[in-house]
């Protein structure tokens, strides 16, 4: 059994094996965008991936299929997204600073607590929480969405930053100290701006966690004016006038693109991200 | 360092107080102490309180003592709930990591167009949670869907996959499993961490390929498969999305695809009894606390911490 013997069988097996299990994985995502793009009774015909020509009348009708067209919740998601990545960004890096460099009464203490909050089911918390932000009124608003992130709840990226942080050379803050700087100062000119990798990967992941949000976007919005696009592709899927696949099909691909692309552009920092920390 | 060791090191005690910075603290923790009272650990306890009443939003919650846990031991469909979520979880955690493991060492050492495949399979990881792919895995295994029609150029026949009961977890469980690309991520990350000399000194001693894998590879995996573990049967308990859309709502066809989550959804937005599903809520949090904690403790027996 030499290294020969090797590279000329097992390693061409090993890419054999792996094209058909990536192949055989990706077929119906494939095979969905195909779809989209045939007129609609064809779709239960074909299995095959071959597009004979380009017909878009799915996109149209499913576009328009509700009222307000799904235009609006993109827009909707889209606001909702901008508004959960702010929160997070700014206040999972305040606390993660506090918890990777402050030393204050308790520290182990809460860390622990946060650490176990990551592993919190929204499920177990949503009933109260629903019963809170029902009487302030926030149903039917983002608040009850984007107030949670800009309170640190998620947990999961308070621990990312903070272990990114730990990584800095604390030569740097003693420096800053030394010149004078106080606490807001260290972190907003000297840590933030070395944190920009963990930022990132915060951003991309906050992004593609609340794009695909369904459970509770769909317990806190009911009004179809603030449908976000989760609820309102099942609500499109629900509908008794909507039969055709063709056009659900259509509108699936059009919520999965923005995932795909934030997917290519931020690749590097979610497998960085996965690999230090076991997100999703 | 994950989560997980964080924990093991708090526990021993391996922090040092110096001086402390208790003012600066307080305003940095301030956005996190408001969330952790008013979001999070604030509304665990606030649950626990209406699980005693009964409560539907309009009326004030009126005290019922014990009757909702009561009713948790006597609820035939809760009952069902379990047993689905209980398969699903036992079935398809292991099943993903088992795929996760396997691709991950196909992949490992130095495997040309390793950033492509590691692309490719962890593309699902995440679509999967998303409504649009639920809306996909409805027609794919749907009586006139792909799966059949594939089905149908061998000449096998087959049949409605998500309208038969007996079929329709199933079809949940395959789109979990479908999700192997996180896990899969975190084990290459761990098999990177094991030094190449310990093959090279094991392969001079004449070990086979085999005892390779179980003497050296999962040993120094095994806390890694640990931390998957932990993490995914937490992730599994959770699923609501893809049994929500499959399913139209209901769990259906004949409860066979209610997950715990869903009935607990349905009992508190659908019939709005906020007292039930609260228990319900803490019931959830047991479960999976009592989850994690045999868990811990089976660890002691089987995975491997160098330090």
């Amino acid at each position: 059994m030499t290294t020969e013997w090797r590279r000329r069988l097992v390693v061409p097996a090993k890419h054999t094996g792996l094209v058909l299990i990536g192949f055989v994985m990706l077929y119906p995502v494939l095979w969905m965008v195909v779809s989209s793009l045939r007129p609609g009774d064809e779709i239960f015909r074909s299995p095959g991936l071959v597009l004979d020509s380009l017909q878009t009348e799915n996109y149209v009708e499913g576009w328009n299929a509700l009222t307000p067209s799904f235009g609006t919740y993109l827009v909707n998601s889209a606001v909702l997204v901008l508004g959960c990545i702010v929160g997070n960004l700014v206040s999972c890096s305040m606390a993660a600073y506090a918890f990777a460099r402050l030393q204050f009464t308790g520290k182990r203490w809460w860390f622990g607590i946060m650490l176990g909050t990551i592993m919190l089911p929204i499920h177990v918390i949503i009933v109260p929480q629903y019963v809170l932000f029902s009487q302030m009124g926030w149903v039917n608003t983002f608040l009850p969405l984007i107030v949670p992130k800009i309170l640190a709840t998620d947990a999961f990226f308070v621990f990312l930053m903070v272990q990114f942080i730990r990584g800095l050379p604390r030569e740097l803050d003693e420096a800053a100290r030394i010149d004078g700087c106080g606490h807001p100062r260290i972190f907003l000119q000297i840590v933030l701006p070395l944190m920009t990798p963990a930022l990132a990967t915060t951003t991309i992941f906050t992004f593609i966690w609340t794009w695909n949000d369904f459970f509770s976007q769909l317990i806190y919005l009911t009004d179809p004016d603030m449908y976000t696009v989760p609820v309102a592709l099942r609500s499109f899927v629900d509908s008794t006038v909507a039969t055709s696949w063709g056009s659900q099909f259509a509108m699936s691909v059009v919520s999965l693109v923005p995932i795909f692309l934030a997917f290519l552009i931020g690749q590097r920092y979610l497998v960085k991200g996965i690999a230090t920390t076991g997100g999703k | 360092m994950s989560a997980l060791d964080e924990l093991r090191q708090l526990r021993r005690g391996g922090v040092q107080v110096r001086k402390r910075d208790n003012r600066a603290a307080f305003w940095f923790l301030a956005p996190w102490f408001a969330g952790l009272v008013f979001i999070t650990v604030g509304p665990v306890l606030a649950s626990f309180a209406l699980g005693f009443t009964k409560y539907n939003l309009i009326q004030p919650p009126r005290f019922i003592g014990l009757d909702n846990f009561a009713r948790v031991l006597s609820d035939e469909r809760l009952h069902n709930a379990l047993r689905v979520t209980f398969t699903y979880v036992l079935v398809s955690v292991p099943l993903q990591l088992a795929c996760a493991l396997g691709v991950a060492l196909l992949l490992d050492r130095g495997l040309r167009g390793l950033p492509l495949y590691r692309s490719a399979f962890y593309l699902p990881s995440l679509l999967g949670s998303s409504v649009a792919i639920a809306v996909l895995w409805t027609q794919v295994f749907g009586t006139e869907g792909l799966v059949n029609r594939v089905l149908g150029l061998f000449g096998v026949e087959g049949r409605g996959w998500i309208s038969d009961p007996d079929t329709a977890l199933s079809t949940l469980i395959v789109l979990n499993v479908w999700t192997f690309g996180s896990p899969m991520i975190i084990f290459l990350a761990g098999l990177r961490q094991i030094p190449a000399v310990y093959y090279e000194a094991a392969a001079i001693d004449g070990a086979s390929r085999w005892s390779q894998f179980w003497r050296i590879t999962m040993p120094l995996l095994s806390p890694i498969l640990f931390f998957n573990l932990v993490l995914q049967i937490i992730h599994a308990f959770q699923s609501f999305t893809q049994a929500f859309v499959v399913s139209g709502g209901t769990g259906g066809p004949s409860d066979s695809t209610m997950f715990y989550t869903l009935y607990l959804y349905q009992q508190g937005f659908s019939r709005f009894d906020m007292g039930y599903a609260s228990a319900l809520a803490w019931f959830l949090l047991l479960i999976i606390a009592a989850f994690t904690a045999v868990n811990f403790w089976a660890a002691k027996y089987w995975v491997f911490y160098d330090d």
